[in-house]
């Protein structure tokens, strides 16, 4: 809106702000200490996800007396007093915030998306400009709808071939971590572009630019086309009639020209992956599935890394007992993820000892599901189905992992304590996920595939 | 926000790569709706056993840490997430300044709305300031200096508007109220009005 300059940053004008129960309560606060109002309140989104608790009983059982139940009768109020439309708990289209803007149709191509959590980037799939801010963010856009940024350094993606059965988008984004770095995106927005890209489903695009923020990267993004317009078409908040021709002919234009040049450039053949998993303490400390444990040579994080998580180097991942397996989040708890993990356990039992927790990424996608019987293929085999929610993601709703367990999980962070204090989390698809948790140790998901 | 210019203290040395914000405040700490009082979770699972008691041999829990408002950390300080929660848990355990050679950026953002300086520097500097924990160093803002006990001076970057809201003590968001004009002229070009 306002081109940056050396003295004063850009002013970036935001199209759609998403509000959750963490990051929003000291935002409102200090709208309130400053007698401002929200500028755009019909651009505002709000719902609850991190802190609500995934059990059925609990949640509609009236919430226990808590710091969590006060965070989020705090944005019931907030909501209600500035006027923002809330996905309350009893909403039908609650879900993870990352979920549940897609399948409204509120994220759109070309739309500036913020939101106080780092996983904003997953809107990027759309073609949009969407990243998180923090809370102090959050307050500027509540009272302004605008955001102070600078310019970000570009980085291309460029993703070749086709990848085998088996090999998923998470397994692709976590070997593209793997190859950036944790920092490696640090200051730049990266553009996934190429055939293998081209060739992914909206679900699955969400899942790489989710993990966009695992690299540093300040946004991920991927050209809108047709399988864009497609997933958008009659859904609730994407325009109609004449007014989706209009955008529609909008959409087209954005995409990146050719010949465009980036800051940066790598190459991935989605053809050459494998299975991915991680096995340290962060996202790029990552591993074919068949591969082995590095060895540590004198790198002090590696050795703490590999201390916490209880692994020697050398060894090989397979057939490495687990505890735990948790599927969902807003990387991988859309249908599709659902499908493939009732693919892996239908007509299978989950390995004694192990516990296993399918969570939904809304409430949509639960009664989607339900509606073709994969709850059914998931409590037959033993596993718990749940309300939506970021459960075990940020086990800050009771759903967690016990210190010293190890855990097989489709979400975005292997930190230590992520999962609950001392859990030791091995990241991974849903398809090998599931593998996990039948074999109840390690094991390659395409064995399970034939 | 106060005003800070200049900045003098002792550093203490936490040498880890890829500090992220799990690690500075634990997910768990968040149900808080305020921002103040952090400080006795920063580093929580670092910092004390699982029954609560302190890990004397960890460095934030040693005597000669007390005081210190110069965190020296190693590389990608504050990845991870956009939780604000961890820069309001670093002000109030009393740090002003991280020094690393890389520092997330959603992390360097909130870090600067809180008073906190991000010095990034190169990797010998970081170096010597790991073989030397507990050197005072002085953080000129105004300069965009690292001064080292030495005498060697660093210049680091630091974003203009970042480093004036620094130097007045200004709020950003006063900055962003004071363009209503432009708001209201872009929101009538593109019919962003409801």
């Amino acid at each position: 809106m306002v081109p940056e300059s050396d003295e004063t940053p850009a002013i970036l004008y935001v199209d759609l702000h998403l509000v959750h129960e963490v990051t929003s309560p000291q935002a409102f606060a200090a709208l309130r200490n400053r007698g401002l109002t929200v500028r755009r309140p019909e651009r505002t989104l709000a719902t609850m996800d991190h802190s609500t608790p995934t059990r059925a009983d609990v949640l509609y059982g009236g919430l226990p007396a808590g710091p969590a139940r006060d965070q989020i009768n705090m944005l019931q109020k907030n909501c209600r007093d500035f006027g923002i439309e809330l996905h309350d708990l009893d909403s039908k289209q609650r879900g993870i915030v990352h979920v549940m803007g897609p399948e409204l149709g509120a994220t759109q191509p070309g739309s500036t998306i913020v939101c106080g959590d780092s996983h904003t980037s997953t809107h990027g799939a759309f073609g949009a400009l969407a990243f998180g801010i923090g809370t102090t963010e959050v307050a500027h856009v509540l009272a302004t709808q605008c955001l102070l940024q600078r310019k970000p350094r570009t980085l291309a993606v460029n993703v070749s071939g086709r990848s085998a059965a088996g090999v998923s988008a998470k397994d692709l984004v976590l070997a593209i971590i793997g190859k950036l770095g944790v920092g490696g995106g640090t200051g730049h927005v990266i553009e996934y572009r190429g055939a293998a890209i081209a060739g992914l489903d909206m679900e699955q695009r969400m899942t790489v630019c989710n993990m966009s923020i695992e690299a540093g990267a300040r946004a991920g993004l991927i050209a809108p086309d047709d399988t864009t317009f497609e997933y958008l078409a009659g859904r609730p908040m994407t325009p109609t009639g004449v007014q989706w021709d209009h955008a529609l002919a909008n959409w087209r234009e954005l995409p990146t020209e050719a010949g465009a040049e980036f800051d940066r450039e790598i190459d991935i053949d989605a053809a050459a992956l494998e299975p991915m998993l991680t096995y340290g303490t962060n996202p790029g400390m990552v591993l074919p599935i068949t591969g082995r444990v590095p060895q540590a040579n004198g790198d002090t994080g590696m050795r703490r890394a590999l201390d916490y998580m209880g692994l020697n180097p050398g060894e090989a991942l397979i057939g490495r007992p687990v505890d735990v397996v948790f599927v969902g989040s807003c990387t991988n708890g859309r249908l599709s993820d659902l499908r493939d993990v009732a693919t892996v356990l239908a007509g299978r039992r989950v390995a004694d000892g192990v516990r296993m927790l399918v969570v939904p990424g809304s409430q949509d996608i639960k009664r989607q599901a339900e509606s073709e019987g994969l709850d059914r293929v998931f409590t037959d085999a033993g596993a718990e189905w749940r309300e939506s929610g970021c459960s075990m993601c940020i086990a800050m709703n009771g759903d967690r992992v016990a210190a010293g367990q190890y855990a097989v999980s489709t979400s975005n962070r292997n930190f230590e304590g992520r999962q609950g204090a001392g859990a030791r989390t091995l990241l991974a698809s849903p398809l090998t996920a599931a593998a996990a948790a039948v074999a109840g140790k390690i094991s390659d998901p395409r064995e399970y595939l034939r | 926000m106060e005003p800070l210019t200049q900045l003098t203290s002792k550093t203490v040395v936490l040498p880890n790569a890829d500090i992220d914000t799990d690690q500075i405040i634990p997910a768990r700490f968040l149900t808080t709706t305020e921002s103040a009082g952090l400080g006795q979770h920063a580093f929580s699972d670092w910092r004390f056993d699982s029954d609560g008691s302190p890990k004397p041999d960890f460095v934030l829990n040693r005597p000669e840490a007390g005081g210190c408002e110069v965190l020296v950390a190693g590389d990608n300080f504050g990845c991870g997430s956009s939780r604000e929660h961890a820069a309001w848990a670093l002000r109030d355990f009393g740090f002003r300044a991280v020094i690393s050679t890389t520092i997330a950026d959603i992390f360097r953002s909130n870090a600067l709305k809180n008073g906190i300086v991000p010095v990034e520097v190169d990797t010998a500097t970081q170096q010597w300031l790991f073989e030397n924990p507990g050197a005072e160093v002085t953080i000129d803002i105004g300069h965009r200096q690292l001064q080292l006990p030495d005498g060697r001076r660093c210049e680091f970057a630091i974003d203009d508007f970042a480093r004036y809201c620094l130097l007045y003590g200004v709020d950003p968001l006063g900055h962003l109220l004071s363009q209503e004009k432009a708001i209201n002229d872009y929101e009538r070009a593109h019919h962003c009005t409801p």
